[in-house]
Order: structure tokens, then C-alpha cells, then sequence
């Protein structure tokens, strides 16, 4: 919620002010208790539902973790599941000894409970996309799980990241709506001691945790939607960390007793341009406007430098599978003649058309996103440049999809785990047309396609990344979107603990992810 | 004597009448809102899936469009949540995963509780503000009170509250900035009423400036009608005068306005509740619509209407006590 320039101005002054009085808030405990600011909640605690599928939940263990790279470690499993020649058997053996914080065991009909309560189908789960390979999961002993693949997937074990439940909690209850969706039990290392929806939540440490207890024993969480309100209460010294907006996080730059943390995303927003329309139909088009577009312009402007420029959607974050030649480097002579090459040349007037049709491209965002509209804006004048009529219009994710034909839109999205998931359902041409949130930009390149597919089928580390450059260059040369950025998310903490590393984050920073991921490695600073 | 008894008759056959009335109003707008919530731009579908939409396997999406029958037509929906409705089962919540009695019962007594507290606040303000500014009308006070009425009247309800943040607890640190309680704290009496009081102040505050203008407008009115003229003419004090004789008749239509006076108060605790991070109902509408939630949306518009309904019942029944002459003809 954004109220205008004004408002973010009385509050950075006050920011300003607060610097120079003392500290007031000075709750003097050594640091076995922090309290974070969130701006965002989370609407359940259920994995099953889609909570925190990408591990870092602090209250449940997948079968397997991130490490500060990103790359997966063995969490419940004894080691990460590796698959069977013909990549369709994935198997996982557990730890000995788990116990969830009820004090039950942890068994492998807990871990087949969870997963195939996902796919179940009277199951609401935002998450059973996810595991469309996943043909059907069994236990053939108390600590073995199979997984059975419908067709070879590479990155399935990127999936195993998700929560597991205890199957006795939760067995023969309706799971949309059980009392465990807000209480509940896991494996992790901390426990919900108490959640006040809307305000706040307390977690305490699992003290019996399989990895050890965490040093900080008391995690309180407080929800704060506003912007300014957050900025406001860190300053009074509620908070020992939040996250904030760059430009109200920019006040707290050299501050003694707090650091600014800035953590890169593959969370990007980018300009789906639409394939079927009579003007960006031409690949040439397409390629003029990503090379008219001032990326590194709208990220100083709109985004106060927190942000990184994107071409694909593979962010430049993720070194082990984006190929630095895939960018558009700025260069609007080289975008003027692909125009005039494409047939839309300019008339007296400056505005380009061909056949007596004007060039034209309508650029929509959805209306309350105020991060949108601004990249629109600046996306729209870049082409306008061009001698394109680019009006730019607020409306809604449907809207968008149902004029995914004649007019280009801000989408956003992506996470960093496996380039599979952000590119796959986005740009195959066999989602170009279906119903629903894929391919929205109706893409159809059959170099992407094969890419794509070769590299969702190898299990071979090297193949796949030689597929994923394969894509990424066949993207670049006839690409179907203007990737604009990938945004930085920005933090306010207190120079008070040890352990904080910087990992890629995805779009979900609230409770779970963010600055605080591996909160329960923390330790006072002595 | 008699008059009493024909006054009470009145009233029971007026609150009868209104609760007749209740049962078309309730069933026509609770229709409207199905309506109305499915011409809506927002699918709640998708809000449900939040970012996750993007990419999401078509058949997944249409599998929980078919579980929770949203893409039965309305009339259907409707007459679904209906047949449960009548027997007090609202349903589940689609954006909170809880029963929609569970989402209302955690923050209506917060809601109810900051809204009871700051409209009282903010009657008693614009009864004894208005009062004074009406009876030294074009005195340094009067003007004092209606030019700072008019401002505030004319200032957002979340500029103050950021305002009020910005010196209370950033800058004195005499008040907590938001939420129920201290982050480390239990509920307990003494840390609510802390955390309540610049809440509170806010929509007092933000609610005040229309009584005090509109009570000393009537004052002002009812000084010039005969009975208040010919009670300053037989020699009764002042104070007596606008007490006893001009107030009363002048409270009547105040009363009555009262019940209009609910959507502004609800849009304020709205804003409040953003600002100060308070946990109530207000917040969960907003969320409830964006979201397209039929349950969480259709229980509460009952309890709205049936909150408005009643508020002008009680005006009326205040009105026909206050005045004896009022006839009650429902």
C-alpha cells in the first residue's frame, strides 16, 4: 500500500530525526529473542495448502534443504534423493530419530501422507502444480519413500523441499479448513506458540530439533501491511528487523548499531509482448523493443537502484545456469533499423506504420500495483520512442489474459531454484493457448521448446546446462517478452546476531525466505 | 399513564413491524452482493493462488474452481450459501482456510471494541464542542473549534493516523505505534488500553468534527424557535435554556442521523486498523473482497445490514422516548 510521495517523505524526515535521538526502545536481552516486522502474512501454516514449499519455514523440515548457494542438502532425508536410471523412481531413505514437536515420530507414511494429500484433488492446494510428474508415492518401510514419475523430471528433487506434516493430525479431517491450518504441528525448528491473525505471531524454539536447538529462543513476528506504519515502528525501536521499501530502507545507511541488507531475487516483472498481434507478430519487433528499453534506467528511477536488469527469465543471480551473453544490451539505432527492416517504417509524422496500419502496442498493468504501473510507464515511453503509439491502461490479471492477443502486459514471478520452473510453463509452446496463466503470450519457438525439453528430461548436469544455454541464446535471437528487471528486496536489521547470509530469494519474503531464512542458525553477537 | 401504555404499545408493534421488514432487506442485499461480487474484475481463483497463478497448471486451477463451486451460475451460489445460511452455518472462509464463524468471532470484539470506544469519544466531543461553540457563537472558542472542525473534517483518516504515529511514537514515545499488544507481551488489560488509546484518539478525532458542526448548527436553530425564545424571555438562566430547552429539541434529528452515520465509521475503523495494525473485522472485509470470498463477504454483509437495520430501530425507538409527540407509525 503506497499513499503517495508525501507521506514516504514525512516519514524518511522522521527516519532522519529519530537517527539522532537516542535509542528509547531498549529491551536489554542478549539476544535470545528478536522481534521482526513482516509485511505480509501468511494466510495458513498447512504445506499441504502451498505454505512455505520452498523450504525455510522455520516450523517443518522437508525431506531436503537450501544451503546459502541454493544448492540442495539432506534435511529429513539422510541424503538428497537421487533418481533411478530411467529417472522415473525417485527414492528418499529418512533420518533416524526425527520426532515432530508433539513428540511423535516421524515415519514415511507421514512424508506419503503430505505429498499425496497435495495432489489429491478435493484438496485446495496452490502448490499441486508443482508436482504434475508425480505419478503416485509409497513407502515400502517405515523409513523409505518412493516417488513414481509419470515422465523423466530433472528438477523433481527441487520439490522436495516441501514441509511434512504428521499424518495423525491431519487424517480424515476436511485439510481445507482443519484447526491445524493455524496451529500446527511440524518437525522444524521452531513451534507456533501463539498465532493473533492479523497482528501477530510468536514462535518459540523446538529444543529437541534433530539439527540442534536455535540460540534464539523467541521469534515474534508482527504483521504490518503499511509501508509507512513499518518504517515508523522500526524507528521507535519495536522491531529488531524488517523489510522496507529501498527508499525508506536507504535512511538507515551508516546508522551505527543496524545494517541494511539488500538480497537479490529471481523475482522479476517483465513485459509479456504478445505473439499474435499484427505489429509485435515479427520477431525483428520484438527484438527492437527489448533493445529500446532503458533497463538500467528503471531501476535507478523506479526502484532506487535495488534491482538488476533482466533478459530472460533465468536471473544473472543464478551463475550456475545463466548464460552472460543472453542480454539486451541498450542500443536504439540497431532497434530502429530492425523496425525499419521488420516493414514499419516512420511517416511524416514520426509514427511508424506499415500497410497504412499504425504501429501500435498497448501496454496494461494491474491497477492496485503501483511497482507495476511505474515500469509500465517507463517501459511504454521507451517504445513510444521508437515511434510506437503505446498507451498504457490499469486493469486486471484477466483482463490481461483475455487481450493476451493485441496488447502487451506487466506480469511478474519466478523463484531460483530450478530455471525449469520459471521458463517451462512460460514460454512452451504446448501451453500457447490453454486456459490459465501459461505461455500468456501465445510464444512458439520450436529451438525454445526443444531446449526446454532436453533439459527437463536430463538427469546428466552437464546436458542440462548446456540445454539451458541452448534456450537462453534461441530465447534471446526471437524473444516473446521484454524481461525488464529483477528486483532486490531490501532490510532494516540490527547488528545483533551472527549466522545472517545472503541467499536468492524468491517473490515470498515475509515470515519465511527473506533476510531471516536461516534464522535458527543465528547467534548473539557477544 | 395512558399515554405510556399507548407508547410502549406503539414500540413493540414498530419493532415488529422493522424485523418483518429485516427479512426481504436482508435476502435482497445479501442477492445483490452474489451479484455484484461476480460481476466483479477480481476471480477468486486467482487471488487465491496469488503469484503462484502464474504458471500454474490449467486443470489444478479448474479443479478448485469445481471444489468450491465458483463456476456454478450465481443463482445457484446464491441459493448453496442460502440453504446454509438459514441455519447459522456461514461456511468456510476461502481466503482465511478457517470457518467463517471463527474468522468473524477472533476480530469482532477487537473491531467492536475500538469502534464502540471511538464513537462515544467522538459523540461526547461533538455534544460538548458543539454545545460550546453554538452558545458563544462568533466567540475566539467558536471559531476556534468550527475552523479546526473543518480541517480535520477535510483531513484523511490515515494522514492523521500516520500523523499521530509520527509524534506520539516515534517522536515522544509516550504511546506503543500498533498492534494489541507489545510484540513480547500477552493480551492483558493494561497493554489493550495502552495500545488502544492512539487508535482510538484517531477515529474519535476523525469522526468528532461532523457532531460538533452538525450540534452546533441545530443549536443554533432551535435559538431562534419560540419556545427557546420565550424561555430567554421569561428570564431563565443561559445555561438552563440551551440545556433544558434548546438541546433537546435539537438532539431529535441527531439521533435519527446517527444510523446514517455507520458506513463513514466503519470506512474510518477500516483506515485505523490499517495504520495501527489492529487486528479486527474491518481489515478482513477489505481482504474478503479483493478476494471474492462468497462465504466470508455474504456473512458479513448480514451482520452489516442487520447492524444498520437495528442502529435506525434503536434511532427511532430514541426518538419516540425523546419526544412524546413523535407518533410511531413504523
Amino acid at each position: 500500500m503506497r499513499r503517495g510521495p508525501m507521506i514516504a517523505v514525512v516519514v524518511a524526515a522522521g527516519l532522519v530525526a529519530a537517527c539522532t535521538s537516542p535509542d528509547g526502545g531498549g529491551t536489554a536481552n542478549t539476544g535470545q529473542s528478536i522481534v521482526i516486522g513482516a509485511g505480509s502474512e501468511p494466510e495458513n501454516l498447512n504445506p499441504i495448502l502451498g505454505y512455505g514449499p520452498d523450504g525455510a519455514s522455520k516450523i517443518f523440515d522437508g525431506l531436503v534443504a537450501r544451503d546459502a548457494q541454493l544448492a540442495l542438502v539432506p534435511a529429513l532425508a539422510e541424503q538428497v534423493p537421487t533418481a533411478s536410471a530411467d529417472g522415473l523412481t525417485w527414492t528418499a531413505k529418512l533420518k533416524d530419530g526425527v520426532t515432530f514437536s508433539d513428540g511423535s515420530a516421524l515415519s514415511a507414511h507421514d512424508v506419503v501422507f503430505t505429498y499425496k494429500s497435495v495432489l489429491d484433488q478435493k484438496v485446495n492446494s496452490t502448490i499441486a502444480s508443482r508436482f504434475d510428474a508425480l505419478a503416485d508415492v509409497t513407502a515400502p518401510d517405515d523409513r523409505t519413500v518412493e516417488f513414481r514419475l509419470s515422465h523423466p523430471y530433472a528438477p523433481f528433487a527441487q520439490q522436495l523441499t516441501l514441509g511434512i506434516v504428521p499424518r495423525a493430525k491431519l487424517e480424515g479431517a476436511d485439510i481445507n479448513s482443519a484447526p491445524f491450518n493455524t496451529a500446527p504441528v511440524g518437525t522444524g525448528p521452531y513451534t507456533v506458540a501463539e498465532w493473533r491473525k492479523g497482528d501477530r505471531m510468536v514462535l518459540k524454539a523446538n529444543e529437541d530439533h534433530w539439527g540442534g536447538a536455535p540460540a534464539i529462543k523467541t521469534v515474534t513476528v508482527v504483521f504490518v501491511p503499511d509501508d509507512n506504519a513499518r518504517a515508523t515502528r522500526m524507528a521507535a525501536g519495536e522491531f529488531d528487523g524488517t523489510v522496507l521499501p529501498p527508499k525508506l530502507a536507504r535512511t538507515y545507511t551508516g546508522k551505527p548499531g543496524y545494517q541494511v541488507v539488500r538480497n537479490p531475487s529471481a523475482d522479476y516483472r517483465g513485459l509479456g509482448l504478445p505473439s499474435e498481434s499484427p505489429f509485435t507478430s515479427d520477431a525483428r519487433v520484438r527484438r527492437a523493443i527489448n533493445l529500446a528499453i532503458d533497463r538500467r534506467a528503471m531501476i535507478d528511477a523506479v526502484l532506487a537502484g535495488a534491482g538488476t536488469p533482466a533478459a530472460t527469465p533465468i536471473s544473472p543471480h543464478l551463475a550456475d545456469w545463466h548464460d552472460t551473453g543472453a542480454t539486451f544490451p541498450r542500443d536504439v539505432a540497431e532497434a530502429e533499423r530492425l523496425l525499419d527492416e521488420a516493414g514499419w517504417h516512420r511517416g511524416a509524422d514520426g509514427k511508424r506504420a506499415k500497410n497504412g496500419q499504425p504501429a501500435r502496442l498497448p501496454v496494461l498493468y494491474p491497477a492496485p500495483d503501483v511497482l507495476r504501473k511505474e515500469l509500465a510507464l517507463a517501459a511504454a515511453s521507451d517504445i513510444a520512442k521508437l515511434g510506437v503509439e503505446a498507451p498504457v491502461e490499469a486493469t486486471t490479471f484477466e483482463i490481461m489474459l483475455q487481450r493476451q492477443k493485441d496488447a502487451a502486459a506487466v506480469w511478474g514471478g519466478g523463484d531460483p531454484y530450478d530455471p525449469d520452473t520459471a521458463a517451462y510453463t512460460l514460454l512452451h509452446s504446448k501451453y500457447a493457448g490453454q486456459d490459465g496463466y501459461v505461455n500468456m503470450t501465445l510464444y512458439r519457438n520450436p529451438a525454445v521448446d526443444a531446449a526446454l525439453d532436453t533439459a527437463r528430461r536430463s538427469l546428466d548436469p552437464v546436458a542440462r546446462k548446456q540445454a539451458y544455454t541452448d534456450f537462453q541464446r534461441a530465447y534471446v535471437a526471437d524473444p516473446g517478452w521484454a524481461f525488464l528487471v529483477f528486483l532486490d528486496h531490501t532490510y532494516v536489521l540490527r547488528d545483533k546476531w551472527d549466522g545472517r547470509q545472503t541467499q536468492v530469494e524468491p517473490h515470498d519474503h515475509g515470515l519465511i525466505h527473506a533476510a531471516w531464512w536461516n534464522l535458527e542458525k543465528w547467534t548473539p553477537k557477544s | 399513564m395512558d399515554a405510556q401504555v399507548v407508547s410502549d404499545r406503539g414500540v413493540g408493534k414498530l419493532v415488529l413491524r422493522r424485523l418483518g421488514f429485516a427479512v426481504p432487506v436482508l435476502l435482497l442485499v445479501s442477492f445483490a452482493l452474489f451479484v455484484l461480487a461476480k460481476a466483479s474484475p477480481f476471480d477468486p481463483v486467482e487471488r487465491y493462488f496469488g503469484v503462484r497463478i502464474i504458471g500454474a497448471s490449467p486443470e489444478r486451477v479448474a479443479q478448485i474452481r469445481a471444489n468450491w463451486g465458483v463456476d456454478q451460475p450465481v443463482v445457484e451460489q446464491y441459493l448453496a450459501w442460502l440453504r446454509h445460511a438459514v441455519a447459522f452455518d456461514f461456511g468456510d472462509s476461502l481466503s482465511f482456510q478457517q470457518p467463517v464463524s471463527q474468522v468473524i468471532g477472533d476480530r469482532l470484539g477487537w473491531s467492536v471494541l475500538l469502534v464502540a470506544i471511538g464513537f462515544t469519544l467522538a459523540l461526547l466531543l461533538g455534544l460538548l464542542l458543539g454545545t460550546a461553540a453554538a452558545w458563544l457563537q462568533g466567540s475566539w472558542l467558536d471559531r476556534l473549534i468550527t475552523a479546526t472542525s473543518y480541517t480535520l473534517e477535510a483531513a484523511p483518516v490515515f494522514w492523521l493516523g500516520l500523523a499521530a504515529l509520527y509524534v506520539f511514537a516515534l517522536h515522544l514515545r509516550w504511546l506503543p505505534g500498533g498492534g494489541l499488544t507489545d510484540a513480547d507481551a500477552p493480551v492483558s488489560f493494561g497493554q489493550v488500553a495502552t495500545h488502544l488509546v492512539l487508535p482510538v484518539s484517531v477515529l474519535a478525532i476523525s469522526q468528532a468534527p461532523w457532531f460538533v458542526l452538525f450540534v452546533r448548527q441545530n443549536l443554533l436553530e432551535s435559538f431562534t424557535q419560540d419556545h427557546v425564545v420565550g424561555a430567554r424571555s421569561r428570564g431563565l438562566p443561559d445555561h438552563l435554556v440551551v440545556s433544558g430547552h434548546a438541546l433537546r429539541t435539537s438532539l431529535l434529528p441527531f439521533l435519527t442521523l446517527l444510523g446514517a452515520r455507520l458506513p463513514e465509521l466503519i470506512t474510518g475503523a477500516l483506515l485505523v486498523e490499517t495504520v495501527f495494525s489492529w487486528p479486527g473485522i474491518a481489515r478482513a472485509t477489505v481482504d474478503a473482497a479483493l478476494n471474492v470470498d462468497f462465504a466470508l463477504l455474504g456473512a458479513l454483509t448480514v451482520l452489516a445490514t442487520a447492524v444498520v437495520l437495528l442502529g435506525n430501530l434503536l434511532a427511532d425507538v430514541l426518538y419516540a422516548l425523546a419526544d412524546p409527540r413523535v407518533v410511531l407509525d413504523g
